[in-house]
């Protein structure tokens, strides 16, 4: 019988099989076994991790293949990279390289101040950042697979990452108790396809998984973006920056499971050592917030 | 979605929820008369069910999830005392004896060995529809960096193909699928698990 690869379930499903699951940056093999051996159900394989892209300054564009290629041969679970915004070759490189999935990241330097790539011609599924409704519309509309609440990368800081969540839900909530007369001129001003408005208004939710990322430090952050309603979690700098990477990962993916279970946080949390040394977001200049690339 | 079954009285059916697709089990349980889906993240839930699910997602981060939360040994005595097992894709490996690497502690309940990624990577991940003999034909079915089952016992009876390669077969009160009949919209092989339990 006929087999359809690309199609927009196969795209998306992938994201279902990752809920409720951490996502861990990785840079090269070591780290991707520690974070496979912890339970994580996928690996995003950097070159450096975003606090690291943060300290070195410049441009930051996608990993070495070689790395990618070092961690895709290391483990069995599936392996992300990223591609910078609107760099459509990049994009192509890592599919042409059979990566499982492609983020299409700020915290890389954006390629396009314009355009996001047009995601749905890909083959590879994508996932994108958002801060609010719209811009997660916006993504959808142009294919991303998956989304995940932007944060602020590399700053080991929840707050940003809870001011997205918490945005995003409730601009859905906004949606689905709007008539429906009202929808196109909410559309306008979120900037959001029309169509995809209404999908939500029906759905009374994201048509595909949304995690959190941008800040996740502690089992607690974890637990508090699954309770803020994440369907799972990116850790970026938080686990390979802590001082015991392998504990530390192990319990968070366990909180992220657990997340409403107060007395088995209380012992995931304890001993784990100094988490990663986090940024105030006001010490950070305009030029320095991940979170703005992205339009 | 159709709703009947053959079942006479209700089942309570549990959706293992350590990790993965949860919900859509849990949505298209609901969608069939009589049966009352749970989410099972505890070991003491086990008893009030009449089968269990474990659903796709990663078969590594499940394995230790349930390793680390005291479901492993429950999850074999619940399917010693015979109750209905159904794992879809990662609990396909999961339910299995055997696959060709070792990050994965499998729960040895039907008599498989199980090739992971056995179709590749996600950009060969696709859908199609197969004859299913005791359940019907063109059955949609969505792979996702799925499995198959390489050797399976005398015991085991298999139930579909793609390729050549095996991807759902039965033992006893054993059932498992490389798929995800979940992400469709075909209730047909969970109204066949819901019967059997």
């Amino acid at each position: 019988m006929k087999q359809h690869t690309g199609t927009q379930t196969v795209k998306r499903g992938m994201a279902q099989m990752q809920k409720g699951g951490v996502i861990m940056d990785v840079v090269n093999a070591e780290q991707a076994k520690i974070a496979e051996q912890a339970g994580a159900v996928a690996v995003m394989a950097l070159e450096r991790v975003p606090s690291d892209i943060r300290a070195a300054g410049g441009v930051a564009r996608m990993a070495d293949p070689t790395i990618v290629e070092e961690v895709m041969k290391a483990v069995t679970i599936p392996v992300m990279a990223k591609a910078r915004i609107g760099h459509i070759v990049e994009a192509r490189i890592l599919e042409s390289m059979g990566v499982d999935y492609i983020d299409e990241s700020e915290v890389l330097t954006p390629a396009d101040e314009q355009y996001h790539l047009l995601k749905d011609e890909f083959t590879v599924p994508f996932v994108c950042g958002c801060r609010d409704l719209g811009e997660a519309l916006r993504r959808i509309g142009e294919g991303a697979s998956m989304l995940r609440t932007k944060g602020e990368p590399g700053t080991g800081n929840i707050v940003e990452a809870v001011r997205h969540m918490r945005r995003v839900n409730e601009q859905i909530r906004l949606v689905v108790g709007k008539s429906k007369d009202e929808l196109m001129t909410l559309a306008k001003e979120i900037g959001a396809p029309y169509e995809l408005v209404l999908q939500i208004k029906q759905l009374g939710k994201l048509p595909v998984v949304n995690f959190a990322a941008g800040g996740v430090a502690t089992p607690a952050d974890a637990a508090l973006m699954m309770q803020l309603g994440a369907d799972g979690v990116f850790v970026g700098s938080g686990i390979f920056k802590s001082q015991n990477p392998e504990k530390f990962a192990k319990a968070i993916v366990q909180a992220t499971t657990y997340f409403d279970d107060y007395p088995r946080l209380a012992e995931l949390s304890k001993g784990l050592g100094e988490a990663m040394k986090g940024i105030e977001i006001s010490k950070l200049t305009e030029s320095e917030r991940m979170q703005d690339r992205g339009w | 979605m159709t709703k009947t079954t053959n079942l006479k009285a209700n089942k309570i059916i549990g959706v293992l929820n350590l990790q993965g697709a949860v919900t859509e089990h849990l949505n298209m349980l609901a969608s069939i008369e009589l049966v009352r889906p749970i989410a099972v993240k505890k070991p003491e839930q086990l008893c009030q069910l009449d089968g269990l699910i474990i659903p796709g997602g990663e078969s590594t981060a499940i394995s230790r999830l349930i390793r680390q939360n005291d479901l492993f040994e429950p999850i074999q005595a619940f399917a010693k005392q015979g109750k209905g097992i159904f794992g879809t894709c990662a609990g396909l490996v999961l339910c299995g004896t055997e696959t060709s690497h070792n990050e994965v502690e499998q729960l040895g309940l039907i008599d498989i060995i199980v090739e992971r990624n056995g179709f590749g990577r996600q950009i060969n991940s696709f859908e199609t529809v197969l004859d299913i003999a005791p359940i019907g034909q063109q059955i949609p079915a969505v792979f996702i960096r799925a499995p198959y089952i390489a050797t399976a016992g005398k015991q085991v009876k298999p139930l579909a193909f793609v390729d050549n390669h095996c991807v759902m077969a039965e033992q006893d009160n054993i059932l498992v699928c490389s798929f995800h009949p979940e992400l469709t919209t075909d209730n047909g092989i969970m109204r066949y698990f819901v019967e059997r339990c």
